[in-house]
């Protein structure tokens, strides 16, 4: 068997697909955040508009786009693959079960806010990525994403699944890290500081928009 | 029948040399062609194993177990010995040979004490490279402990853990030959009777412990390695289900039976604390190192140990010994804590209990050094009796611990039934009448790794051997009488439980034939033990069917062979007319108290022989003869 | 103290199991969970009935034998303590008390509480061990190890291969098991010369056996008898990336 069959074969490869994919929509995560916070500034959304027309347009950005839309694809598939095998892993359950005692809730549904988190995604790429690139692509971003958010109950829902992103990463991240090795080393300071930048202030961050196209704006 | 132990001839110091190279060798390409069982997987067994695999030989290894890593040997805490001398204080093979020869109470072979102090120095070389993880120094290199009866540091040790370390280092090695296909394991396995044929040991009968069917093994040699028969006293510091069946069965099949009475009782175990106890734990007397063994000087005392003032403690142990002081061996040691009881002078709310104080310790080194000497010691006390032994003194009472009496072997570790190999704790060979810490260990490995791969094929080159078959008359012979064991034990349908007979028969045990002995009080036990067997073949009720996974059938069949060798034990215990280390008998000993052997009438070993049911033993006696070590009266003063 | 026990029954592998409940009377709070077991045994089988299996040895928690979720819990509430080490003061008087078998496909169920657990056996056949023949070996001093190297080795070492990580793992893995081992060897210079194979033989044993995948619950850790840490499992993947990647 070859080095990559055999990675690929084995329970920690399939681990490390997820570990890395995991990380790679992160560092999505961190673009996206970046360009949203030009909502805020007083500009009438100028410089967002911008910064969309150019993600819009710019050629290099295409195959960015399949790739992170394969990661997603490839992170979620690895992630089925492996939840599957678990459960086979433990065909009858036991009649009680204290899990609660020895682990954190947030590591033990990560099939559940994966789930919400993806159909989220659903909505929020309809709702925003297919308005503004196929159906109206001449209209203002701007305006499209205030429109949306005006609406509270769509602002509900989004803020509810920004938190199942928040409880996805508050595992997903450092677990991501322990899977590499690299928790336990002298790294994990580091690494737990990170994390938190992650799991907490980058859903903050994304959260406040509606809210803030809701009340503020 | 004459005993003729083989000790090859030549100064003490070259022996072993001269007889290795002196037994015959099977040839490399010859050794698939032989098959050995080895039973049992603690140390002694899986050592043995693997390193009759890596040999060449096919091996055929199991255990009552599911697993080889379970074996009781696990269980050793303290350590392991070995005169490698690092610590530059006067370590040599001569001195380690010379204290074990004299912690037995000259009971031992000089021989067999010598090649094992020889070869203790590869065992910490083996395990070392296997992995295992022993104490360090700062440099990188070995840290060494001192342990009772010695006073060098020769003792090698994984934190607490040492038995499990080797244990595990030992099952890697025998996994490394599962994996190549040289050793078969078939665990949930219990042998049940030897076949002999031809008066060669030829095989075994094994039932399979989860469907109940009886299987038969077939070999050109039997290795027994399945340890001790401290349970026959139920409680002890063994694992529940350490038996002496296949010792028993062998001894029935004719191997002689070896100083059954030379049992010993560790001083530093938790007191029992009711009758639902169902065994007793041993902590590690290295805890002797650095803990202070007193009684209150008044009788009766109810006071906290902490009220105790300093002037009104007994610390015996340093008054009557105080060279050794509280690292005396453990006969002595455990002597001294029943005679503190007995006088009335015990601890705790059964009285039977001794202080093992850290007081003084903590306050000179701190309480972090402790922890990390002891730390799980400590916990694991906690633990069982709720108390915190930081802040108030540990109790602890003697306990059974290991048997030195076994199966008889020879030099090579042979049985009187050639082929049948006994080693580690089931054989009688290299402790005496007391063994001293840190040595169990060692004897297990070297006759694992060292002494029987060498041996065994003396054996195996030179023997003739017929094809052997299932359908032998032998082996049919084998198969049909386990069978009607079984049968007898589950037609009794009487109305107590096997459990209930184990625990009769501990009480019997420990009340006559524990620490202290009187001619009267062994005859006493003799019949009762008697009696209470008796009962059993008529009372017991034992559920459940034979094909099945039953273990109240195992229970009963190991406590019926317990019921017979407790006898057997009793008998030795009452034969031998002096005392000599785990074996006190009152009517022998010294002004102030200390065993009196009797050198000129019991310098022998004491080999018992089955002469059928129902029928008295015979004694079979090999004599000890001392060329370098002259016996002396043990002296830890 | 007197406690209800539902106790999972099961005949055989292949038959169909049930919790079944029972009371135990007047139990001492410094017993030992197994010795409330054989109590309860001893009374069963005065009736006539087949007494409770359950694996047991040692009883002292070393042989690793003695393995039960007690009232949801590996080896009970106890944290650090396996089976048998657990004392009924742990419980409050007039408890319900679930016991249950461990629960793994890897881990067929024998009798009632009794499972076998021989894959870890396979597992550790499959390189979890140094190749050394006996009498290959040089002066135990030869090989300096450092302390702190010596100390996280037996940290890891100290397993006793009980499967509780196994059993409450929601996925049933064994990776802190398999970790303990490769860990351990990694450590050492001795297991230095097979270190690649190891961990991809010994993952790939325990792929095989059927054990799920790690996700980094750490449930395992929390309910270890021993407490091995996760850092082993870290240990282990740094390891499989050096023999996949490297």
């Amino acid at each position: 068997m070859s080095k990559t069959t055999s990675f690929l074969m084995s329970s920690v490869g399939r681990k490390m697909i997820m570990a890395l994919s995991g990380l790679f929509l992160c560092s999505f995560l961190v673009v996206h955040l970046y360009i949203n916070l030009f909502l805020f500034k007083s500009d009438y959304g100028v410089e967002f508009d911008a910064y969309s027309h150019f993600m819009a347009t710019y050629p290099l950005i295409r195959p960015i786009e399949i790739v992170l839309f394969l990661g997603f694809l490839l992170h979620a598939i690895v992630g089925i693959w492996l939840w599957l095998m678990n459960r086979r892993a433990r065909p009858v359950k036991y009649e009680v079960l204290k899990a609660s005692e020895n682990s954190a809730l947030s590591s033990r549904i990560m099939w559940v806010t994966g789930i919400v988190v993806a159909a989220f995604l659903v909505v929020h790429i309809n709702s925003f990525f297919i308005t503004s690139r196929f159906l109206t692509p001449e209209r203002s971003m701007f305006v499209i994403v205030r429109e949306v958010f005006r609406n509270p109950w769509y602002d509900a829902f989004y803020v509810v699944a920004l938190g199942f992103l928040a409880y996805h990463l508050k595992h997903g991240f450092q677990s991501a890290f322990q899977t590499f090795g690299l928790r336990g080393t002298r790294y994990q300071r580091l690494i737990d500081l990170v994390a938190m930048i992650f799991w907490l202030l980058i859903p903050i961050g994304f959260a406040a928009m509606p809210l803030y196209f809701l009340w503020a704006y | 029948m004459t005993l003729d132990a083989k000790i090859p001839s030549g100064p003490i110091e070259k022996k072993w040399d001269t007889h290795r190279f002196n037994i015959k060798l099977v040839n490399a390409a010859n050794k698939r062609k032989y098959t050995v069982i080895v039973v049992g997987t603690g140390l002694a067994g899986a050592s043995a194993a693997a390193s009759l695999g890596e040999l060449g030989y096919n091996v055929i290894s199991l255990c009552y177990h599911e697993s080889p890593r379970r074996a009781h040997s696990i269980a050793a805490q303290g350590g392991i010995n070995a005169p490698k001398n690092y610590t530059n204080d006067g370590d040599s093979i001569y001195r380690l040979f010379y204290d074990t020869l004299k912690g037995g109470d000259y009971r031992a072979r000089e021989a067999n004490v010598y090649r094992l102090a020889q070869v203790s120095g590869n065992i910490i070389d083996q395990c070392v490279a296997q992995g295992v993880p022993f104490g360090r120094e700062y440099g990188g290199l070995l840290d060494n402990r001192s342990f009772g009866g010695a006073q060098v540091s020769r003792t090698f040790y994984a934190r607490g853990q040492t038995g499990q370390q080797l244990l595990l280092g030992a099952y890697s090695a025998l996994s490394r030959q599962i994996d190549a296909g040289k050793v078969k394991f078939y665990p949930r396995r219990e042998m049940l009777d030897l076949i002999v044929s031809d008066g060669q040991a030829r095989g075994i009968v094994a039932r399979d412990l989860v469907g109940g069917d009886l299987e038969v093994y077939l070999a050109h040699a039997v290795v027994l390695a399945t340890g001790g028969y401290a349970n026959t006293f139920y409680l002890s510091t063994m694992a529940k289900a350490s038996n002496a069946t296949a010792i028993w069965r062998a001894y029935k099949r004719g191997a002689l039976f070896a100083n059954p009475c030379f049992t010993q009782i560790h001083p530093t175990c938790i007191p029992q604390s009711g009758p639902y106890q169902s065994k007793l734990t041993l902590m590690s007397e290295s805890l002797r190192n650095d803990g202070r063994i007193w009684v209150p000087k008044k009788k009766g005392d109810d006071r906290n140990p902490g009220d105790i003032p300093e002037a009104e403690r007994d610390y015996y142990l340093e008054r009557l010994y105080p060279s050794f002081g509280n690292l005396v061996p453990r006969d002595v040691a455990s002597r001294r804590a029943k005679e503190m009881c007995d006088n009335g002078f015990g601890v705790g709310p059964t009285k039977l209990a001794v202080y093992l104080d850290f007081a003084d310790a903590i306050n000179r080194n701190g309480k972090k050094w402790i922890q990390e000497k002891y730390g799980n010691l400590f916990d694991m006390y906690h633990e069982i009796t709720a108390e915190d032994p930081y802040k108030t003194p540990m109790r602890i009472y003697p306990a059974v611990h290991y048997t030195m009496g076994g199966l008889w072997v020879d030099y090579n570790l042979m049985s009187t039934i050639p082929g049948l190999y006994v080693i580690g704790e089931a054989n009688f060979s290299d402790h005496g009448a007391n063994r001293l810490g840190a040595s169990a260990l060692m004897q297990g490995l070297a006759d694992g790794y060292f002494i029987l791969p060498y041996t065994i094929g003396d054996y195996l080159a030179t023997a003739a051997f017929k094809p052997m078959q299932d359908a032998d008359k032998a082996v049919k012979e084998a198969r049909d009488a386990t069978q009607a064991r079984i049968a007898r034990l589950l037609a009794v349908k009487g109305k107590r439980t096997p459990d209930d007979f184990h625990k009769a028969l501990g009480q019997i045990m420990w009340n006559n034939v524990g620490m202290g002995r009187n001619k009267k009080r062994l005859t006493e036990a003799i019949k009762q033990i008697v009696a209470l067997r008796e009962e059993f073949w008529r009372d017991v009720n034992v559920v459940g069917g034979p094909n099945d996974f039953n273990s109240e059938l195992e229970r009963a069949g190991r406590i019926a062979d317990f019921l017979e060798l407790g006898e057997l034990l009793a008998r030795d215990a009452l034969h031998r007319n002096e005392s000599c280390g785990g074996h006190f008998r009152e009517e022998y000993q010294t002004e102030d108290g200390e065993a009196k052997r009797d050198d000129k009438k019991f310098a022998y070993v004491a080999a018992w022989g089955y002469a059928g049911e129902g029928k008295t033993p015979v004694l079979h006696k090999e004599p000890l003869t001392f060329e370098y070590v002259k016996p002396s009266q043990r002296s830890y003063k | 103290m007197n406690f209800t026990l539902k106790i999972w029954r099961q005949k055989s592998r292949t038959d169909e199991g049930k919790l079944v409940t029972y009371t135990v009377r007047d139990i001492s709070p410094d017993a030992s969970f197994l010795e409330m077991l054989d109590i309860l045994n001893e009374t069963l089988v005065r009736r006539g009935e087949e007494p409770v299996a359950f694996d047991h040895d040692c009883r002292e928690g070393i042989c690793g034998s003695c393995g039960l979720m007690i009232e949801g819990r590996a080896h009970g509430p106890h944290r650090g303590s396996a089976t048998c080490e657990l004392r009924m003061r742990s419980f409050e008087d007039d408890d319900t008390i679930t016991v249950e078998p461990w629960r793994a496909r890897p881990f067929p169920i024998i009798k009632d509480l009794v499972v076998d657990r021989t894959a870890f056996d396979r597992i550790m056949a499959a390189g979890g061990y140094v190749s050394v023949k006996t009498g290959q070996a040089p002066d135990a001093n030869a090989i300096p190890v450092p302390k702190h190297c010596a100390e996280k080795a037996m940290d890891a070492a100290v397993c006793i291969g009980c499967g509780a990580c196994v059993a409450t793992c929601p996925n049933g893995s064994a990776m802190l098991f398999v970790a303990a081992k490769v860990s351990q060897l990694a450590l050492l210079p001795q297991g230095h010369a097979e270190r690649k194979e190891r961990v991809g033989r010994m993952l790939a044993q325990m792929d095989a056996e059927g054990f799920g995948a790690c996700s980094n619950t750490y449930a395992c850790e929390a309910e270890c008898p021993k407490q091995i840490s996760v850092e082993h499992i870290a240990r282990l993947n740094r390891e499989f990336i050096r023999a996949k990647v490297s």
